[in-house]
């Protein structure tokens, strides 16, 4: 457990290491994420080393994301009284990306099997 | 009897230490999963948004501020890091599957992004909102590291940017399920490339609660669109609003 967060740390600080130098449009831990990805299809051994700790980190992803979520309370007044148009274009533009992404895939087909979202 | 003025003053102690908003993030989101569960694990009921209420409404109630409840909640904050990298490993798992949809995957991920930082300004600028305001929406469905930093270079507010992100997600983890339903959207596949593109990793952690599968795709769409929104935003907005103008 130690040793694969260990890992994940290390490739966080590749990933941030490598947007830094070539300055890339990324955030690091996404840059460490395709690293990660090289090394694991490099050493498939490493797959069994850093399974269970990413499992468990994904499987509370939710968690994570709560202390920026508080901090719309700090933003909420930074709004200027255009709440309605900044709602509205939220929702209508969510729908939008959602529905559109979604039906490319199924007209492509690249949907084959079935499952519930 | 007893002694509120040393109650007072152990609060006052305690709300100074980060241990406090580090219990109040984990105890608020057990209740928050304990709620989903009990709600048989329903989008509407979105462990996220649950927990972000249930931490709002203590510091409204003890009069803490942001800042003090984050000098603990960064904690759990900094393990985004850490939780983003290990995508990787449920990525690898489906990358068979990727590479044989890479064209769809590809074509989707080009519309999808588009069609989210558009219609955004477009429906933003439509109902009066000012160019700040449009600049700051843009960005909204990429991962908040990017969104920030878009939109602080079009010239938006980073601040509400972030917080519009947090809304984005929650709102697609909660009523993506709908969307798709309407449309006859079935796969995993589709619905967790959709998630993650338009609702990031709020999105992604939705996706994970239906299946693996659906979180590696959603996974995989959040950090593409991240990428593309970087590029594709600094001046496919100022385009968008130049022609609306």
């Amino acid at each position: 457990m130690l040793a694969a967060f260990a890992v994940l740390l290390l490739f966080q600080c590749l990933g941030e290491g490598i947007v830094f130098v070539f300055h890339l449009p990324l955030p690091g831990p996404v840059a460490g994420m395709l690293l990660l990805m090289a090394a694991l299809l490099a050493m498939p051994k490493l797959q069994a080393l850093v399974e269970g700790a990413a499992n468990t980190l994904l499987s509370h992803l939710s968690l994570l994301f709560v202390p920026a979520g508080v901090g719309i309370l700090v933003a909420a007044s930074s709004g200027s009284g255009h709440w309605i148009a900044i709602l509205a274009s939220l929702v209508v533009s969510t729908v939008l990306a959602l529905a559109v992404t979604g039906l490319i895939l199924r007209g492509m087909g690249a949907a084959s099997k079935d499952g519930d979202a | 009897m007893p002694d509120f003025a040393e109650f007072s003053h152990f609060w006052v102690y305690l709300s100074a230490s980060p241990l406090l908003g580090l219990t109040m993030t984990l105890c608020a989101y057990l209740a928050a999963q304990r709620i989903f569960v009990l709600c048989k694990a329903s989008p509407l009921a979105n462990p996220v948004a649950i927990a972000v209420a249930l931490v709002v409404a203590v510091l409204w109630l003890t009069g803490m501020s942001y800042e003090r409840y984050f000098a603990g909640a960064q904690f759990v904050h900094f393990l985004l890091g850490p939780a983003t990298v290990a995508l990787a490993v449920p990525l690898v798992r489906q990358l068979p599957r990727l590479r044989r949809a890479a064209l769809p995957l590809g074509a989707a991920l080009l519309a999808g992004s588009v069609t989210a930082i558009v219609s955004a300004v477009v429906v933003a600028l439509l109902l009066g909102a000012t160019p700040e305001l449009a600049y700051t929406l843009g960005p909204k469905s990429a991962t908040s590291p990017i969104a920030m930093a878009v939109s602080e270079r079009l010239g938006g507010i980073p601040a509400l940017t972030a917080a519009l992100v947090i809304g984005t997600g929650i709102f697609g983890a909660v009523f993506g399920r709908y969307v798709f339903m309407l449309l006859g959207i079935r796969s995993d596949a589709a619905c967790g490339f959709a998630l993650g593109l338009a609702s990031h990793g709020i999105g992604t952690a939705r996706a994970f609660q239906v299946s693996p599968e659906m979180g590696a795709f959603a996974g995989l769409a959040m950090g593409l669109n991240g990428a593309l929104t970087a590029l594709l935003a600094p001046w496919l907005v100022p385009l968008v609003m130049a022609w609306m103008s």
